[in-house]
């Protein structure tokens, strides 16, 4: 018989669909070396060289220490950034709070006006603030004398724009809780407070410390809020600018860049933790027979935390609402009548309305390589190929851009695709840089999120497709990407808005004809031309909804082609 | 294809040909865990071999090894005469049934089972016809079309197993199919199955850790413990005959006690107790035992009284288990335990507290060397 059942099955496939796996997985591999790690290391070592190009040890490094004002930006950066997260994170926690453990009408409306400030570029809030409480500000007498440019603008417009980041962590950490708990807490007689101290607190510990680490990284790292409203008040992330763009140095940029890398390691680290920490505390939290937790109305909770997101949805709504309105007017604050002028881009600048479709090729390219490259890579490490040697090399790669600010990375690759010797030198300057970069930039969090897409699948579907001679490749095409088509979908609408929002890489790297809309958005605003760039970062915020309100209205189609096996 | 059906049956087994599939040596160590310890063994064409073992014991190692899902580390494998031991599972002819099933819940029942279906050998006609076959074999035929979430869990084992099927491999491997099914279903199934693998003759190899499912579908069964395997033999030869104090007491219930070989050839010195032990009689004097006595085998009332050895035994505890009553006894520090039908229990006045005549017949004490 086994005559018979040898010639009956053809034997199609042999060790070559595992070469393949694993080719694709040096592929990944390749890129993300020549895309991340040696732009980086180049950046490392122009720290230690002098202008010449000769070696120059720890000199630029005592140039640094001996310079106060740069002294004195590295700590503008940090306490900022502390305050900020200081003060954005109870607000943060109690809105999470209230959306998810409280009964408060219209959660969607407040969920939906959470994220607003993610669709925005970072420039807006602090355009908005200008409009408010800048020299001409309608508001300006509420300050009492002070300035909104330098400190308090940046802690306020930094504040506005971290908030969805932290309270998204938030929400998830204090959406999984097992009701029995409460119950349990409950029969033992623990009032409403001690409940919350000691069921729900210790619960959320790790999604606060990663929601502060959050906080603390992207405000440090941000160059736009700083450039737009920090006035004369110097930080890490303007001194990388005006050491490369303004004095030409170089060597003195890579400096300050690697000082402003250290501190966003270090909490890309802590998070690691805090996050490792979660996860196995989420699957201990909630294994077995842990029912999900329900909130019941409960007056003396709920109804000041609906006040809470009123007011917090308020100000959110005030700030996107200020932004497009000052875009809207002829010429403010003398003369308040509405015009779309200032959409008329070309009166402004050269680039006129091109900015903004730079902009959207570039997101669009990113969004569609980006997602292929993510959601494949980490399905070659989760599944295709993990038993790889070069396995743990990528995951640590594909976690590394985390902890890279978006400036560092765009004066890594000034560097390295300016290096007269790099054969990929005709990339500078043109779209396809923008869009390697923005792709490395943001290749983390949606790697973490198609990971946790793909460990929710049967661990066997391989193994079953492999059994019943079916190349891996084929079940990846037919069960994998068909089960995770939502998840991947999100990615590619969240690759596709952080390149529409980014400024803090791509301002290195832009051409003449590909400048993308966000770096228009800084130059008209350098240029005084206030309305004008509040218009193009509210057309930026246009493009971002639109793309989001896509996903929602195509995600009935995608479930109906796609999903329909999940419904009983 | 109806080489499946041209298969010798299950009940034939043909001692005389190679065997089917040969394990020779097998090891396999995460790390510095052994998991398999050179594991022999060999399985004859159209045989049902299960692999029986507490959970941690390399029974499912074992099983991924042979289907190169989790290749071995050292050793050989070999089937219909082939080295597979290092080619990648798409290269090798088996069918397999995971423990959680691992259907692909975006296709339904017919795009699931037709999944391997593929390629210039199966044209559309043929692929159609060979899945409608095979839902009519599991009985599924009226839910072609759903999906596998909209089926119970015996359902989707079946759709399981005709996936497994359906391209006729030569070796159909099982790993715990019937662990996530309630006990009924379990039942129901697992002789399906071994009447499905008895029409096709296909060779199966089940991995379990219920005794009663692995001695109640079996040819023959692979005790295994720790990495190693303790025994291979028929479901009586294991039940029986142990080959080791582990089998003895992991497969059926048994009481065990502590004995000493006494000079007398075939009596045994348990708690100052002489009891005739037929297995003592080539033992040396003096040699350390650990004795195992099942508790069907354990006579009680006048039926002990006529054996030699008997001795008084208190009852302390009554199980009644409706066809038989459990009695558990205690004799001076032996612990042991008895089945008696309900009737006899009452003819004999076993309630707790009577004392009751015991014999351990000699020919049914399992007697293993102590510190095994």
């Amino acid at each position: 018989m086994s005559e018979s059942a040898l010639g009956a099955v053809p034997r199609r496939r042999g060790p070559g669909d595992a070469l393949l796996l694993r080719g694709l997985l040096g592929l990944s591999l390749l890129l993300l070396t020549l895309l991340l790690a040696l732009p980086l290391l180049l950046l490392l070592l122009r720290a230690f060289e002098t202008p010449a190009g000769g070696f120059a040890g720890l000199a630029n490094f005592a140039a640094y220490a001996a310079t106060p004002s740069l002294l004195a930006a590295a700590w503008n950066s940090i306490w900022t950034a502390g305050l900020t997260t200081l003060l954005m994170l109870p607000l943060a926690f109690f809105y999470a709070y209230a959306l998810t453990r409280a009964c408060i009408p219209a959660r969607p409306f407040f969920r939906a006006v959470m994220l607003l400030p993610v669709l925005a570029p970072s420039l807006l809030p602090a355009l908005a603030l200008i409009t408010l409480f800048g020299n001409q500000g309608l508001l300006r007498g509420m300050l009492g004398g002070g300035s909104i440019y330098g400190p308090a603008g940046i802690v306020a417009a930094q504040s506005f724009y971290c908030f969805p980041h932290a309270a998204l962590i938030l929400a998830v950490a204090l959406g999984t809780a097992d009701a029995r708990l409460y119950e349990a807490a409950t029969v033992l007689r623990a009032g409403h407070a001690r409940i919350f101290a000691t069921v729900t607190l210790p619960a959320a510990r790790y999604g606060l410390v990663s929601a502060a680490v959050v906080t603390f990284t992207l405000v440090l790292t941000d160059f736009g809020i700083p450039k737009v409203i920090g006035g004369s008040f110097p930080v890490l992330a303007t001194d990388v600018y005006k050491q490369v763009v303004g004095l030409q140095n170089f060597n003195m940029g890579a400096v300050v860049g690697l000082v402003l890398l250290l501190p966003a390691v270090g909490a890309f680290l802590l998070d690691r933790r805090a996050r490792g920490e979660l996860d196995g505390r989420r699957a201990g939290m909630l294994s077995g027979r842990a029912l999900p937790y329900r909130p019941r109305p409960r007056r003396a909770r709920d109804w000041p935390l609906f006040l809470l997101c009123l007011l917090v949805a308020g100000a959110l709504l005030g700030v996107v609402g200020t932004a497009a309105w000052s875009s809207l007017v002829r010429f403010w604050p003398y003369d308040l009548s509405l015009t779309l002028d200032n959409y008329a881009f070309a009166r402004f600048d050269a680039t006129g309305w091109a900015a903004l479709g730079n902009s959207i090729r570039m997101a669009a390219l990113a969004a569609l390589f980006g997602t292929a490259m993510v959601f494949g890579t980490a399905w070659l490490l989760e599944r295709g190929a993990r038993e790889a040697r070069i396995a743990p090399l990528v995951r640590l790669l594909a976690t590394l851009p985390l902890a890279v600010p978006g400036l560092v990375l765009g004066l890594a690759y000034i560097l390295f695709f300016n290096h007269p010797a790099n054969p990929l030198g005709f990339l500078y300057g043109t779209l396809a840089i923008l869009v390697l970069n923005s792709l490395v930039h943001f290749y983390t969090v949606p790697h973490l999120a198609a990971v946790t897409a793909i460990r929710q699948l049967d661990p066997e579907i391989e193994a079953a497709g492999a059994s019943l001679r079916v190349p891996a490749l084929v079940t990846f095409r037919r069960v994998t990407v068909p089960i995770c088509l939502p998840a991947i979908l999100d990615l590619a609408v969240y690759i596709f808005v952080n390149a529409m929002t980014t400024v803090s890489a791509v301002i290195f790297l832009y051409g003449p004809d590909t400048r993308p809309a966000s770096v228009a958005v800084v130059h008209m605003d350098e240029a005084g031309q206030a309305s004008a760039a509040a218009a193009m970062a509210v057309a930026i915020l246009g493009v971002t909804v639109v793309a989001k309100l896509l996903q929602l209205a195509t995600a009935g189609v995608v479930d109906r082609a796609t999903q329909r096996w999940r419904r009983r | 294809m109806s080489t499946a059906l041209a298969r010798p049956s299950a009940g034939q087994r043909q001692p005389d040909t190679a065997p089917y599939l040969v394990v020779d040596q097998v090891s396999k160590s995460f790390g510095t865990f052994r998991a398999l310890e050179r594991v022999s063994l060999a399985v004859a064409a159209g045989e049902f071999v299960s692999f029986l073992g507490p959970s941690g014991c390399g029974k499912t190692t074992l099983l991924r090894a042979i289907a190169g899902l989790d290749p071995a580390t050292g050793g050989r494998i070999t089937q219909a005469g082939q080295d597979i031991t290092h080619l990648p599972p798409a290269a090798r002819d088996f069918g397999i049934v995971f423990q959680s099933y691992a259907l692909f819940p975006n296709l339904n029942v017919t795009e699931n089972i037709g999944y391997g279906l593929r390629g210039p050998a199966w044209p559309k006609p043929r692929r159609v016809e060979r899945v409608a076959e095979l839902l009519a074999l599991v009985g599924l035929t009226d839910h072609a079309a759903k999906y596998p979430a909209q089926l119970s869990g015996g359902q989707q084992q079946r759709v399981a197993l005709a996936r497994a099927l359906a391209n006729e491999p030569g070796l159909l491997l099982l790993d715990e199919p019937l662990s996530a099914l309630d006990a009924i279903v379990r039942q129901h199934l697992r002789g399906e199955i071994r009447d499905l693998q008895r029409r096709l003759g296909v060779t199966t190899i089940m991995v379990t850790h219920d005794q009663e499912e692995a001695m109640s579908v079996s040819d023959r069964v692979v005790v295994m413990s720790r990495g190693r395997i303790e025994q291979i033999g028929t479901p009586e030869e294991i039940y029986r005959s142990p080959a080791s104090a582990f089998v003895a007491g992991f497969v059926g219930r048994s009481a065990h006690f502590a004995a000493l070989v006494e000079a007398v050839p075939g009596e045994i010195l348990a708690d100052g107790r002489r009891l005739p032990c037929a297995a003592a009689r080539k033992l040396l004097y003096g040699t350390r035992l650990a004795v195992f006595i099942r508790p069907e085998d354990v006579r009680l009332g006048p039926a002990a009284a006529a054996l030699p050895g008997h001795f008084p035994a208190e009852v302390t505890h009554l199980e009644f288990l409706g066809p038989i009553c459990r009695l558990s006894l205690e004799a001076g520090h032996l612990r042991l335990e008895a089945d008696a039908p309900p009737d006899a229990v009452a003819a004999l006045g076993a309630l707790p507290g009577a004392a009751l005549p015991c014999a351990l017949p000699a020919e049914r004490l399992m007697v293993f060397p102590a510190d095994e």
